[in-house]
């Protein structure tokens, strides 16, 4: 166990051991022009990390290649290709009980595939970070961007973020690990992106000095013992309510599932100092509002340009974060809106019922969605506002509406 | 893990449960060559089970955990099934996850241990039923084996799901009438030993558990193999006496009568090479140990 600060010294590939504060906040950046897998790979760099474990799946095949070059130059502890989705989730989960920070990343039917494993890490409050490069989970077979698989993870336990832009990528990889491992919360964290749109572009994205990384994870900080026998192997139970049908074993299940949603919650105060809020708004009193997560929010600010240009003021809240989901926030920037626009990319609109299930006037939510990879002209925003707003609009080519 | 860190501070000795106190003062951390027969002279790692009176998983429970070569640096992994109704009981570290993935968080956590602890040993030791091993994770099973993953599998065979109430499994016996199974299962019972030999086990034994020196022989060299070499594999048959029909007592005859040399339950050892000259280097040192400790005595009595 750490007995005095490693903040200053040296690992073992010569980077410094920062104060996370002042290397995302305060330290000088490099502009890159990077496609988001080899910004993947430049957090990771930057990141500490003790163990990854690999499975190929598109999009997130490149970064998680990238980060096994990572391994090979030493930056990180252990490296491997699993078999599948279902067993590296179970590889992370065996690392994260001994002590490691862990690192993955998955996509699409990955994800479906590897479901059992989300409620487990929660559950057994492990601070894993799996980047979820979101594509079609549908049949017939698509490798397309689609985020229905976001809205399965949001009720898994995990903290759920959505970045929209590689920029957020890279800062929000980085402070996902400060926000996971804070003893308070201690729960596995989703930070899901729009596959193809940020995994295969190019952006410029500032990066922090590459002499400088993330201290080491402490697992003794864990509200739960780590599992490397360096505590005393007390006998957790004397009689196991892991199948017992009585009340005690039901109020045990009961309030440790509770606590669950509770670090959630108080993930909230570190979430907040990081990433500047949960959501992110622009032009509150618009009586035009779009909220939007994801790249779904590019799309929203390229459609708020032409719609200015036609006279039509639009504000615009981004949600950063899904889960711990931001409730007060989102009441609060909706409460002048007259109408409510969410684009989304997935079938359901799982983002326009959780806002519906928030605010009061529900009826001012309506949104245009596209999926199974298909893109989201700007101008699909644009009819959808004007025909919201009763102004005449001539049929799109190709949209049969 | 630093024997001191088990030492319970004076002030607070007498307010600790008295298993810990126990625990502290009379079980075999640290000597190597604890044994079965430290079974009823000093704390076991297992307390009270809740399994079935006369269940045969109880004794094998109580031989490996009296075998384990390093108790105070194992963590053991376990899966769903009437194991991990026994796991909760036991004073090491343990972890159940899922059912059928114990050989995946095993690969983790061996992973991630060899990185915490340089040049220190940390043992795994996963110890599941066959619906764990065989079914629901034989993927696992088999692809901690390819990559050579540096710990012990057991296989608790008791051939069919015992905890579920009695459904087949794939190492149940052909034709054997169960639940799942209405008109007899009708394909043979799974060889993995056979496969985990071909899967790159360097030490692979398929036996019962009505001999206690047996078992804490084959656990010692599956454990050191497993240190040093590469994964190893047991299958230990745990008849589920409920399920088959027989009374409390009758568990340990089960055992015996299918080990016979003909029964599915005979004897089998397979050990690779350098396994082979690992255990005879350790085996030689031993001998060295005892004769200098045998001559140091006679040296003190003359």
């Amino acid at each position: 166990m750490a007995t005095q600060s490693v903040i200053g010294t040296k690992n073992k590939k010569g980077q410094v051991f920062a104060d996370p504060w002042h290397m995302m906040n305060e330290a000088p950046r490099t502009p890159c022009f990077f496609t988001g897998s080899e910004v993947i790979k430049e957090a990771i760099r930057r990141a500490n990390v003790d163990v990854m474990i690999a499975y190929p799946i598109t999009p997130q095949s490149e970064a998680a290649a990238l980060i096994g070059e990572l391994f090979a130059e030493g930056y990180i502890g252990d490296y491997f290709r699993g078999e599948s989705e279902f067993a590296v989730m179970g590889q992370c989960a065996g690392a994260a009980f001994g002590g490691a920070r862990v690192f993955t990343t998955t996509a699409g039917p990955g994800t479906m595939r590897a479901m059992e494993n989300f409620p487990m890490w929660a559950g057994a409050r492990l601070p894993i970070q799996m980047i979820v490069t979101c594509r079609g989970i549908n049949s017939p077979l698509s490798i397309q961007p689609d985020t229905l698989e976001i809205s399965y993870l949001m009720n898994t336990g995990m903290l759920v973020w959505h970045a929209e832009s590689a920029q957020d990528f890279y800062d929000w990889m980085l402070k996902g690990f400060m926000v996971t491992e804070e003893p308070d919360v201690h729960l596995p964290l989703a930070l899901c992106c729009d596959g193809f749109f940020v995994t295969h572009t190019k952006d410029m994205v500032n990066l922090t000095p590459v002499d400088m990384c993330l201290p080491p994870y402490d697992p003794y900080r864990a509200p739960v013992p780590c599992m490397d026998m360096e505590c005393p192997p007390v006998r957790m139970m004397r009689d196991p309510f892991v199948m017992k049908s009585n009340y005690i074993s039901y109020a045990t299940h009961a309030s440790w599932q509770q606590e669950i949603w509770a670090a959630a919650e108080r993930s909230r105060k570190h979430t907040i100092a990081w990433l500047d809020g949960l959501i992110e708004v622009e032009n509150p009193d618009a009586d035009v509002l779009l909220v939007a997560s994801g790249t779904a929010v590019s799309q929203g600010r390229e459609a708020k340009v032409l719609l200015e240009e036609e006279g039509i003021e639009v504000g615009i809240v981004k949600i950063k974060v899904l889960r711990p989901w931001p409730h007060e926030e989102i009441r609060e920037a909706t409460k002048n809106a007259k109408h409510i626009i969410v684009p989304e990319f997935n079938v359901t609109g799982w983002l326009a019922k959780e806002i519906r299930a928030t605010i009061p006037n529900s009826e001012r939510v309506t949104g245009p969605r596209v999926c199974g990879g298909m893109t989201m002209p700007p101008e699909i925003i644009v009819e959808h506002i004007k025909g919201a707003l009763g102004i005449k609009v001539a049929a799109m080519a190709g949209r049969g509406s | 893990m630093s024997l001191e860190r088990i030492k319970i501070a004076p002030e607070m000795f007498d307010i600790m449960p008295p298993e810990y106190q126990d625990l502290v003062q009379k079980a075999t951390y640290g000597n190597e060559s604890r044994g079965w027969k430290d079974i009823g002279t000093s704390k076991e790692l297992i307390e009270e089970h809740s399994l079935c009176a006369g269940c045969p998983e109880s004794m094998a429970f109580r031989y490996i955990l009296a075998s384990l070569p390093n108790p105070e640096d194992t963590v053991m992994v376990g899966s769903t099934g009437c194991t991990s109704l026994v796991f909760p009981h036991v004073g090491i570290h343990n972890i159940h996850s899922l059912f059928g993935n114990q050989n995946a968080i095993a690969s983790g956590l061996k992973r991630a241990l060899t990185v915490r602890f340089p040049g220190r040993v940390k043992d795994v030791v996963v110890l599941a039923g066959d619906g764990a091993t065989v079914d629901i994770g034989l993927d696992m099973t088999l692809q901690a084996w390819f990559r050579q993953e540096k710990f012990t599998t057991i296989c608790f065979d008791n051939e069919l799901y015992a905890n579920t109430g009695g459904q087949e499994s794939g190492l149940m016996q052909k034709g054997f009438v169960a639940k799942m199974a209405p008109i007899g299962k009708h394909f043979e019972k799974v060889r993995l030993p056979e496969i985990a030999r071909e899967s790159g086990c360097h030490y692979v034994v398929n036996c019962t558990v009505s001999k206690p020196n047996l078992i804490e022989k084959v656990v010692k060299n599956a454990i050191y193999i497993a240190r040093e070499i590469g994964p190893t594999y047991l299958q230990l048959y745990t008849p589920c006496i409920l399920e088959i029909g027989k009374n409390s007592m009758e568990g340990l005859q089960e055992m015996r009568d299918a080990e016979k040399p003909t029964e599915r339950f005979a004897y089998r050892e397979y050990i690779s090479e350098p396994a082979k000259e690992l255990i005879a280097e350790m085996t030689a040192k031993e001998k060295e140990r005892k004769a200098a400790l045998k001559k140091q005595l006679a040296g003190q009595n003359a």
